[in-house]
């Protein structure tokens, strides 16, 4: 098993290769023959994501966008995504990882003969990677980049990592840390009592519940995404979800961004459309915070946190999205939050008492089926 | 009025009207100037130095062209007390400003030295720098007054006779000089004065200073007076730097005293060092300390013609005034008056201004009544009649001022208009304008405004004159200046004003500010709004061509990384995908420059196609050779356009010098080379080599580019 996973990254790595060079002698034949040299890049904006019904996910579309060198516009990111592919070709050929942060400075120098720098800040290096990345149609891992770990995972199952294996019910308080790549060569998936997933928002809710030690109690397992889940979190999330058939609960704040969070790791997300078949989950549930649980929970007005003119603009937009459009439950919930006039994190359930959230508010949420989905 | 004070007025014994008439007596001329010399320009010992200056060389100036001689003058300032303690704010000078002119002849020696109000230029309507018959009188009696000593005259009216040498001092009771000494001799020009420097030696060594040759003829002045001596604003150096802009046809040798009097105060010193910085004479030539003024072109302005007043410029009083002249020295008729004592009267006009004062065309001018005068004098007013003649007028002429201002001001861009003669209170007069932009001038100061009046440069009084009104007054802003609200417009721009007129209106005697006259004020802005197009054409396209500049760098910039990226991942040899997307790059900005030169074209098209008054110096920006700008038109082929552009520049960037380039070389003029002018050029750092820059410089920028840049020669050097 070992053997065959090596050979196919072997082979993996030679196609990726193969495309990099591919790519590069497209430029150089265009050079060298007297046309002006252009990328062909797959563009990653709102216009050119699909909302695939039937799917229930984003997708890319075929919308493409030219990158002439010749152009002010163009210029230096023409420059930038080939100072990167030549990075990931050494990285491939030298079978090493990188991070973002490494890629950004393995690229970044002072362009020969002036004063400025090839990057200035990863910002700027970050979205030219994923530009490779629909470019190539080669997977982050594949060009062996990899994020910041980011987002916790306890309950009640057992995974081998990189040949180890990790049971994530000994984790203490802090947790199984997600890695950036979850593919199947590098996590599998050993011994799974677990029902269902209790994924929430951020690491403090998430130390509550690890805390009340909520996944033994009530057989599941208990992960977080530290804000909005990076790739590694929902690409895992995703993998428990189909291979394992756990159902996802989200335990989200109760404002647009909390919302767009679902949406995400539901639907999947407009830049990274392209990946949405590995990302997205269409089960995913939202559970709270929901607008109606200010009456409902009876909580204090101190937990109130206003709405901004940012937040209600924001939430107009979501509910625009084609999969919220027609979705009753959601325009309820966006259309109560609006009125409602504030918002609520989970924490705001503390009011009640300290372990209101895993004692009394998802059990009898859960109980219920009372979610949003 | 209290009641004491009208007690005691009346108490206290008042001189009789007899006794008041005892003490009533006539004022001198002489007395009343000496007495108010400020009204003459001589206000302070500095400025009393320039203008001292300013009237000889007027008069010089007017001499030689009076008499069709192309002017060589030499100014010499001697300081008399160098052993002066550093902190004197003043000094004796010997003054000295000999021309190669007419001379003069004898007999008139005392009148035109020694009395003021005299000249020929007063009762006359013809264009001359002079006019009131005050100034060079003024200046030896400002001498006389300070130092006690008498005003030196050289004068050689024949080329092969003697010099009169004649020394003179004004009496200002009487209006008359005193002569002291009158001798002939036949050391002219005076040798003594070949020899006072290293400089001057070194030049007469070589016929440059003084030599017998060149002043065949002419007068030589000497003035003692108290005066100080430092550059700057308002100062001599200024006023020959800009008397030589205003006439490329004179030379000019100025031997300024070894030392500068002690300064007032810090700021002027930095005022001064503006103001030489924005007028730095690039074909000026210095040789030990003495400095020269080459001749710019070699032709003499044209010869202006004497006019007879025109009837719709007269007033009432000088009416009655002429015809009692013409009474007395004619006894002609009316008809014969009206003729030949004014101008544009032809003889049915005549006889229609005879018939309007009720009398008949054989009517003595002598019989003519006070009430029929008024009553042609109204006539006057009423009648059409054509302007008065413009031959009288001799204005500078676009190719002079370009050469002028060429010399003058190192800029990239000049251009120069020059209207067409209008009238103002029925005196012909016409207005041209210069302007010099960009290269060497201070980028964010106002602009500086060099105003002349019948080639004389104005230096005082600025803001009085009409000329900074109507530099004032035109909207810079619309020709992609920055001009704060009721200011000057601020950049590196330097605006030139020229007057022509038989008689300039100034607003004083000392001759400083013309008057503000709406006619006159008006073509000033017109022709200032011609100069103001031109720029802001020239600006348009250099913003455009900057913009491509810009692109084109950009490009360049990355393309060395691009090409070793592509080859570190294809192999492909690095040098030769580098070459190919330099060739791209290249290619892909000239094309642009192209497209950038019929859109300048097209805009060019709008006005006059045949406009020549603009000149471009590229070369400007990086201090390139001016001296090619001038001298290359002589090199190319006839009938082709010249290129302005260095030969060190980049190909991409040429212009196709058949397609109407933008820039337009000086249009082909009969001036010297300047090296030919003045062999000891090289001496001075800010003259430039005369020869082709050496292959081995930096490439030249071409002009919108900003400097530094990175250029990249053929082969990269990335690699």
């Amino acid at each position: 098993m070992a053997k065959k996973t090596t050979h196919s990254i072997a082979e993996r790595d030679a196609r990726t290769q193969h495309k990099i060079v591919e790519l590069a002698k497209d430029i150089s034949k265009m050079t060298l023959s007297g046309r002006e040299p252009q990328l062909s890049i797959p563009t990653r904006t709102k216009s050119n994501t699909l909302w695939n019904r039937k799917k229930g996910i984003l997708e890319m579309g075929d919308g493409t966008a030219d990158r002439p060198l010749f152009d002010l516009k163009t210029a230096k990111q023409f420059m930038q995504t080939m100072l990167h592919a030549s990075t990931i070709k050494d990285l491939i050929e030298a079978r090493k990882t990188s991070s973002l942060r490494g890629v950004f400075y393995k690229a970044k120098h002072t362009v020969a003969g002036t004063k400025e720098n090839t990057f200035d800040t990863q910002d700027e290096s970050d979205p030219i990677l994923e530009d490779l990345e629909v470019a190539l149609g080669a997977l982050r891992e594949e060009l062996h980049v990899f994020a910041e770990n980011r987002g916790s995972m306890v309950g009640n199952i057992t995974i081998v990592d990189k040949g180890d294996e990790i049971d994530c019910r000994r984790m203490g308080s802090g947790g199984y840390a997600l890695p950036s790549i979850v593919e199947p060569d590098v996590i599998q998936f050993k011994k799974c009592e677990a029902k269902f997933i209790l994924h929430v928002e951020k690491g403090t809710v998430w130390n509550r519940f690890n805390e009340d030690r909520f996944w033994e109690k009530h057989n599941c397992i208990l992960t977080h995404g530290a804000g909005q889940p990076p790739r590694g979190c929902r690409r895992l999330l995703q993998r428990l979800n189909q291979e394992l058939g756990l159902p996802i609960i989200c335990v989200l704040d109760s404002d647009p961004w909390g919302h767009y969070i679902y949406s995400v790791i539901k639907q999947g997300s407009i830049s990274l459309a392209f990946e949405s078949t590995r990302l997205a989950i269409p089960e995913a549930k939202f559970l709270g915070i929901r607008a109606k649980d200010f009456r409902q929970c009876g909580l204090d007005d101190a937990v109130k946190i206003d709405l901004t003119e940012n937040d209600i603009k924001r939430a107009r937009e979501i509910a625009a999205y084609p999969w919220f459009e027609g979705h009753k439950g959601w325009q309820k919930e966006i259309q109560a939050m609006l009125t409602n006039g504030f918002k609520m994190e989970v924490e705001s359930l503390i009011t009640k008492d300290i372990s209101y959230v895993t004692e009394v508010y998802v059990p009898e949420r859960l109980k219920a089926k009372d979610w949003l989905d | 009025m209290d009641a004491v004070s009208e007690t005691t007025a009346k108490r206290r014994k008042g001189a009789t009207a007899e006794e008041l008439a005892t003490r009533q007596r006539d004022i001198s001329v002489s007395e009343f100037f000496a007495k108010n010399r400020h009204l003459l320009g001589f206000d302070n010992p500095r400025k009393a130095l320039l203008t001292a200056v300013k009237e000889a060389v007027d008069n010089s100036l007017d001499a030689c062209e009076e008499a069709s001689i192309v002017p060589e003058i030499a100014v010499i300032i001697e300081d008399l007390q160098p052993e002066r303690p550093a902190s004197a704010k003043s000094s004796r000078y010997r003054l000295t400003v000999i021309d190669n002119g007419p001379g003069i002849v004898r007999k008139q020696v005392e009148n035109i030295f020694g009395r003021l109000l005299y000249g020929s230029k007063f009762h006359r309507l013809k264009m001359s720098r002079g006019q009131q018959g005050i100034g060079i009188s003024a200046a030896g009696m400002y001498g006389l007054i300070t130092t006690g000593r008498p005003m030196v005259i050289h004068t050689k009216p024949k080329a092969g006779g003697p010099a009169h040498h004649i020394e003179l001092a004004m009496n200002t009771k009487t209006n008359r000089a005193e002569v002291t000494t009158d001798d002939e001799v036949k050391d002219f020009p005076p040798a003594r004065l070949a020899g006072l420097s290293s400089g001057t030696k070194a030049l007469s060594a070589e016929g440059g200073f003084l030599s017998t040759e060149a002043f065949r003829t002419g007068t030589s002045v000497s003035i003692e007076l108290e005066g100080r001596y430092q550059r700057g604003r308002g100062s001599v150096d200024e006023f020959l730097e800009l008397t030589a802009i205003a006439n490329p046809h004179a030379r000019i040798t100025f031997v300024p005293p070894s030392r500068e009097s002690s300064e007032d105060d810090e700021g002027s010193i930095l005022a001064g060092a503006e103001a030489s910085a924005a007028t730095r004479a690039t074909a000026t030539t210095e040789t030990g300390g003495v400095v020269i003024y080459p001749r710019g072109v070699h032709e003499l302005p044209p010869e202006t013609r004497e006019i007879q007043p025109h009837p719709k410029g007269i007033e009432l009083g000088i009416l009655l005034q002429m015809l009692k002249d013409y009474e007395a020295t004619e006894k002609g008729s009316l008809f014969k008056f009206l003729q030949e004592r004014f101008c544009r009267v032809s003889s049915a006009t005549a006889a229609q201004m005879c018939k309007a004062a009720g009398a008949t065309s054989r009517t003595r001018a002598g019989d003519i009544e006070a009430p029929q005068a008024e009553k042609l004098f109204q006539f006057f007013q009423e009648v059409r009649l054509p302007p008065p003649p413009t031959d009288c007028l001799a204005p500078i002429g676009v190719r002079q001022l370009l050469a002028g201002l060429l010399k003058g001001v190192r800029a990239e861009f000049y251009a120069a208009s020059s209207r067409s003669a209008e009238v103002y209170r029925g005196r012909p007069f016409q207005i041209e304008a210069a302007i010099a932009f960009g290269g060497d001038l201070p980028a964010d100061d106002p602009a500086r405004v060099i105003r002349f009046a019948n080639r004389v440069p104005l230096l005082f009084q600025q803001s009085a004159c009409s000329s900074f009104k109507a530099v004032l007054e035109t909207g810079w802003k619309n020709y992609n200046l920055q001009q704060p609200r009721g200011s000057l417009p601020a950049g590196p721009i330097v605006i030139m004003l020229h007057m022509a007129s038989v008689w300039v209106p100034f607003t004083s005697e000392s001759k400083e500010a013309i008057a503000d006259y709406d006619e006159i004020r008006k073509e000033m802005k017109l022709a200032l709004m011609e100069c103001g197009r031109k720029l802001g054409t020239y600006l348009n396209k250099r913003a455009k061509m900057r913009r491509e500049g810009e692109r084109r760098d950009v490009f360049e910039r990355y393309i060395g990384e691009i090409a070793k990226a592509v080859s570190a991942i294809t192999g492909e040899d690095a040098k030769r995908l580098y070459d190919a997307l330099h060739a791209q790059a290249k290619r892909k900005t000239a094309v642009a420059d192209q497209q950038l030169d019929e859109d300048g074209r097209v805009v060019r098209g709008q006005e006059d196609p045949d406009d020549d008054g603009v000149i471009i110096v590229p070369e400007a920006m990086t201090g390139g050779p001016v001296d090619e700008a001038m001298s290359g038109p002589q090199s190319e082929a006839p009938g082709r356009r010249p290129a302005t552009r260095a030969p060190g520049e980049r190909p991409a960037r040429a212009k196709p010098a058949a397609s109407s380039p933008p820039a337009k070389a000086l249009p082909r003029a009969k001036h010297a080379s300047p090296k030919a002018a003045s062999p000891k050029r090289a001496s001075k750092p800010a003259s430039k080599p005369s020869g082709k820059p050496a292959p081995a410089a930096p490439p030249k920028v071409p002009p919108p580019r900003p400097a530094p840049r990175r250029t990249f020669p053929d082969g990269p050097t990335l690699f």
